[in-house]
């Protein structure tokens, strides 16, 4: 397989990536990891004119802030959050999010920025970034700007993202006193397309009541979607397995599915539904487990 | 900032230096296939699904199919003919040897790396953990059984050294 000719061009910082897209116009793109892009490339569903490589613009630095943020330099890889403790300690979600990521060789060469710029579906990032609430900055031709990851994908290859805007941090809040997480991916085998995706972050209190609850949807239709308003008739109460089946099939049903060849719309809602059982359970239990002072292993 | 379509990259291919005038659209598997003279990194599937064309650069396991030659500039690359010593075959090699973890032999190569590194970082890893680190590697003649046989029976000779140290 060979891709079409291009130009190859450095970046030494993202001002200057910003200045080099918006010189050399809608057809250059940037590369970082390329894990997405080069198989494009090789299919020739991408044909840029020019690749600007932003690798060498900045440091991988995974920094834990004053505030107990998470700050994730857009070039960070998904190895490089696979082998973090403290990503471990502090969003244990995306540890368990990477490493189903295709495989070791994608890991170490895919960033975090790429991946959500890249705006896949399927992709199990941007769902846990969701749940978390993080927020992306970004550089572009009119300067600097923060939004929330939510408001990144549109659908399938489509982000919000401006012409000539890059995303050059993420920034995620962490997990605080009484939350519990948990991350879970149905695929026909590790590392491929998701087929379900679900992100579930659970406040407990002393009493073992569930007081607060966020949830993210993934892999289903054409972006990741928060369904955490589904799912507060569960607050105030035990999650069980009656309470999570009864929120889950009600999300499962309300959920827009789109068409997939890995399996039919109507398994796939199914499975939705279990999945978010599954991990409203896991992240109820997950809230016990950090209370009580357990060890958790991620 | 200049655009130009030949560029000069200098790698180490197992530890030997080399410089290349190389297009951007060469991918690091097409140079190491022909100008790079190492044939033993094989092409599957061309497009980072297979695990057949793994290399280590800068010591990390990567789909060379998936990284343009002009991305590894500096970089120190080890085929799998970087294992054997003067040549030797590896401890990892005769493993595979002794177990038929080989059928075809198209899948060894990346096998053989992927696993080297992984067992590099994780000693014991029982073979649970030694099925999801050759995830992505895929073998279409021997199932993976004696692949895995092979590799275990690789880690407990090294550990079996190590306790001698």
């Amino acid at each position: 397989m060979y891709a079409s000719a291009f130009d190859y061009v450095y970046a030494s910082s993202w001002s200057e990536a910003v200045q080099q897209l918006a010189e050399l116009g809608d057809d250059a793109h940037v590369i970082a990891g390329g894990q997405s892009l080069v198989p494009m490339m090789m299919l020739h569903f991408a044909t840029p004119s020019t690749l600007i490589d932003i690798g060498g613009v900045d440091e991988r630095t995974i920094e834990l802030a004053d505030d107990g943020t998470l700050v994730l330099s857009a070039l960070v890889r998904h190895a490089d959050l696979e082998h973090s403790d403290v990503v471990a300690a502090h969003v244990p979600m995306l540890t368990q999010a990477v490493r189903q990521i295709g495989n070791v060789r994608v890991r170490h060469r895919g960033t975090i920025g790429g991946s959500l710029a890249h705006g896949e579906p399927a992709a199990e990032l941007p769902c846990v970034l969701i749940a978390h609430g993080a927020s992306v900055r970004t550089l572009g031709p009119e300067g600097e700007r923060t939004f929330a990851v939510n408001d990144l994908p549109v659908m399938q290859l489509m982000t919000s993202l401006g012409e000539g805007e890059l995303i050059t941090r993420v920034e995620v809040p962490t997990l605080t006193e009484g939350q519990g997480s948990c991350f879970i991916e149905m695929a026909r085998r590790p590392g491929d397309f998701a087929m379900v995706n679900v992100a579930a972050i659970v406040t407990g209190d002393e009493s073992g009541a569930c007081t607060a609850v966020r949830l993210v949807l993934g892999a289903v239709g054409n972006r990741p979607v928060d369904v955490s308003e589904a799912a507060q008739e569960l607050v105030g109460s035990v999650i069980d397995e009656a309470s999570s089946e009864a929120v889950a099939a009600a999300i499962a049903a309300a959920a827009e599915v789109i068409p997939s060849s890995h399996a039919g719309i109507e398994y796939r809602r199914e499975m939705a539904g279990v999945m978010v059982a599954r991990a409203l359970r896991g992240a109820f239990q997950d809230a016990r487990r950090r209370r009580s002072g357990e060890a958790v292993t991620v | 900032m200049t655009a130009t379509r030949g560029h000069l990259i200098s790698v180490t291919i197992n530890g030997r230096p080399a410089e290349f005038a190389v297009t951007p659209n060469l991918s690091l598997l097409e140079l190491l296939r022909t100008d790079g003279g190492s044939p033993e990194v094989k092409l599957g599937c061309g497009e980072g699904v297979c695990g057949t064309c793994t290399v280590l650069l800068n010591g990390e396991p990567i789909n060379s199919c998936l990284v343009w030659a002009v991305q590894a500039d500096g970089g120190e690359i080890t085929t799998v003919r970087g294992l054997a010593a003067d040549g030797e075959l590896h401890e990892l090699q005769n493993a595979f040897l002794d177990h038929a973890g080989s059928q075809c032999g198209f899948c060894t190569p990346g096998m053989l790396l992927t696993v080297k590194w992984y067992l590099d970082r994780h000693p014991t890893a029982d073979r649970e953990e030694l099925r999801h680190a050759i995830a992505g590697n895929l073998c279409r003649c021997t199932g993976y059984t004696k692949i895995l046989d092979a590799i275990e029976a690789y880690r407990d000779l090294r550990l079996t050294e190590n306790d001698g140290d």
